[in-house]
């Protein structure tokens, strides 16, 4: 059977899985709707919240990214996992203990203020918008390329069903639909991953197999890169070429950021006993580390299958996946020799880096493009880092059955996430912003047909970022952890382990950390991009990495702040002693 | 020593060691680490990208064996 047919089948079967639990685990009660009741199973909590984490960002993009980048890649490996064990260890069990709907709910209360709720509901939706345009983009980069519908339709049916199930079940039905989904996202991951080590390196365990010897020969596999990505003009493999510093910074930022992500911690709050709450941080550490772990095999693999597959190639003998992706726009080549052949080295291939292609076809049958070529280097290949994961099995040469199974897991990374992230935007809305501060006399009748207008609100919108992309998801990404470290973190952290911190202190942390952290991004990505290169960053930080910078600034004003102005009231204190209790 | 106090010994213990293994052998040192080697892994090139994953998860396993543990001691009545 051919591959997109049977993509077009384990889609199928997989959207009906999700379907059908959702259907099975609709939400009767706002408690329900919010937390599923405090009734999640820890083990089924812990893989709900690895799907919840692991995004089409994980799933699609990471392997790719670090396929390009090396060892500078292990930012997202440390910066994604790391952070994991600060929200496990620093935030979860407290606000769990805590035991109310929303993170803006811990900071509203904790705080004793309307205005720091208010400060925290908008940082909130900002984040969890930019999250799930990048969410959006994966649906319908699968759609277009695997099942040959147009992206406009693929986002709509994603929609579709995520309406459905959100809307329905909420965090029930999300919970319970996000257990199949990392049991389909994983083992999607790993089985191509497997297959390849044994055809690479011999060895079945993908994590083992990327420091072994390449098969049928005594060289190391990352040796072999090495000089691979030397002998084409770039930085040996495993050697960082961004400075320890902004490493450092990096790592920070997406570490303290993921720990004040709303839709993982809300998570914790779906557990029966804070003992729970900490059992499944654990289980949830486990699920997340086996594609983490995996991931950066997976970039070492594909960085050699893609070498070896197009170097020196003629292009009219190039492999099936090169055009396949060429047809959708993601691989551009232009030949700057005219020797007919695919020559792939360091350096962006094209004037202005995106190609831009006209409907005419070249002398070897290659897509034009009219961008002008880069002389600077010889190098003919535009690749869209994004592609590598979902390519990998057809560069590998592996049967059409992985394929499509890669297909359906990348899909239910990228729904999981979204969904997730979608009852985080409603709960704002219409628990902190109606119930709360608008209209608190609502039943709870009315604030549950008010989550669900919310939910199906915030997916029109999300769908309307899948439909026409903004052209600066990749740089918003920065700002959405940037943010969270800057500003979400803080807060949180202090306000359980600071009891001192006054209401004062608070918001004025806040709102320093988010000027400091978007004034820098924003003078660096949208007004001088141009000066955006180590020589003019503050201590050589990038953009990138400012958001941990921006958290000591918090940090700072909020203490200071404090000082200045009287201490909370005495029930805060109260409460303080009561999350701390065991 | 009160609950809150072990809580933070814990805490503050766990919280070395996941430095050390991720911003201290991954990133500060990873360089001199490098010198070393498992198998066909630079050691510095290993926590980076494996490693400090694997510590993360033992350590947070020891983070809720220690809590259950100090939890128990204390004779908590653990309800919702």
């Amino acid at each position: 059977m051919n591959a997109q047919l049977l993509t077009f089948i384990f889609v199928g079967i997989s959207f009906s899985l999700y379907i059908g639990i959702a259907i099975w685990s609709r939400a009767k009660s706002t408690s329900d709707f919010y937390i599923a009741d405090k009734g999640v199973n820890p083990i089924a909590n812990g893989m709900a919240t690895a799907a919840d984490w692991m995004s089409a960002a994980s799933f699609i993009s990471m392997a790719g990214i670090i396929s390009f980048l090396g060892k500078d890649g292990s930012v997202y490996l440390m910066g994604w996992t790391g952070g994991y064990v600060l929200l496990a260890l620093l935030l979860a069990p407290y606000l769990r203990k805590f035991g109310q709907y929303t993170v803006p709910d811990f900071i509203g209360t904790r705080y004793y203020s309307d205005a720091a709720r208010l400060v925290a509901v908008l940082c909130l939706i900002f984040i969890s918008f930019t999250y799930i345009a990048g969410q959006m983009r994966g649906v319908g980069i699968v759609f277009s390329r695997f099942l040959e519908v147009d992206i406009d339709l693929g986002v709509v049916i994603g929609m579709a069903i995520v309406f459905f199930y959100a809307v329905l079940g909420g965090m029930k039905g999300i919970t319970y639909t996000q257990v199949a989904q990392y049991c389909v996202l994983i083992f999607a991951y790993l089985v191509p991953a497997i297959f390849i080590s044994i055809l690479i390196t011999n060895n079945p365990i993908p994590q083992l197999g990327f420091g072994g010897q390449v098969s049928g020969s005594s060289v190391y596999l990352l040796d072999k890169l090495d000089q691979l990505n030397i002998e084409l003009g770039f930085n040996e493999y495993t050697s960082n070429t961004k400075s320890n510093i902004d490493v450092f910074f990096i790592t920070a930022a997406l570490m303290f950021g993921t720990a004040g992500l709303p839709h993982v911690i809300v998570r914790f709050f779906t557990v029966p006993r804070v003992s729970d709450a900490r059992k499944s941080a654990g289980y949830a550490l486990i699920f997340i580390a086996l594609l983490y772990t995996t991931a950066p095999a997976v970039s070492a693999f594909a960085r050699v299958n893609f070498i070896e597959s197009v170097q020196e190639v003629e292009y009219e003998d190039a492999p099936g996946w090169f055009k396949n992706w060429e047809q959708i726009g993601l691989i551009a080549w232009k030949d700057k020799n005219e020797d007919g052949k695919i020559n792939y080295s360091a350096g962006e291939a094209l004037e202005g880096v995106k190609p831009k292609f006209s409907n005419s076809i070249g002398v070897y049958g290659e897509r034009e493009v009219t961008n002008e070529p880069n002389l600077q280097n010889s190098n003919e290949i535009y690749i869209d880092r994004d592609i590598m994961v979902l390519a990998n099995p057809e560069i590998a040469k592996l049967p059409n059955w992985v394929i499509a199974l890669v297909a359906a897991g990348a899909l239910a990374a990228a729904l999981s996430t979204a969904a997730g992230l979608l009852l985080v935007i409603s709960a704002s809305i219409s628990h902190d912003l109606m119930k709360k501060t608008l209209m608190p006399n609502i039943s709870e009748k009315q604030e549950l047909l008010f989550a669900r207008i919310a939910a199906a609100v915030a997916i029109i919108v999300a769908g309307l970022f899948g439909i026409y992309p903004p052209g600066f998801v990749a740089q918003v990404v920065a700002f959405a952890f940037g943010l969270a470290a800057s500003t979400i973190f803080p807060v949180l952290f202090l306000g359980i382990f600071y009891k001192r911190l006054n209401k004062e202190g608070a918001i004025a942390g806040m709102l320093s950390g988010l000027i400091v952290t978007a004034g820098y991004i924003i003078f660096f990505k949208f007004i001088n991009p141009e000066l955006n290169s180590s020589e003019n960053w503050l201590f050589g930080i990038s953009p990138e990495g400012f958001g941990f910078f921006g958290m000591f600034i918090n940090f700072g004003v909020a203490l200071f702040v404090s000082f200045i102005f009287k201490a909370p009231p005495k029930r805060v204190y109260e409460l303080i002693d009561e999350i701390r209790k065991p | 020593m009160s609950y809150w106090k072990a809580n933070l010994l814990i805490l503050s213990i766990i919280l070395s060691i996941w430095f050390l293994v991720s911003f201290g052998f991954g990133i500060i040192w990873s360089e001199s680490l490098d010198a070393l080697s498992i198998g066909g892994f630079k050691l510095g090139f290993w926590f980076a990208q494996q490693g400090s994953i694997y510590v993360f998860v033992i350590l947070i396993f020891v983070y809720v064996i220690l809590m259950n543990r100090l939890d128990k001691k204390f004779n908590s009545k653990d309800k919702d």
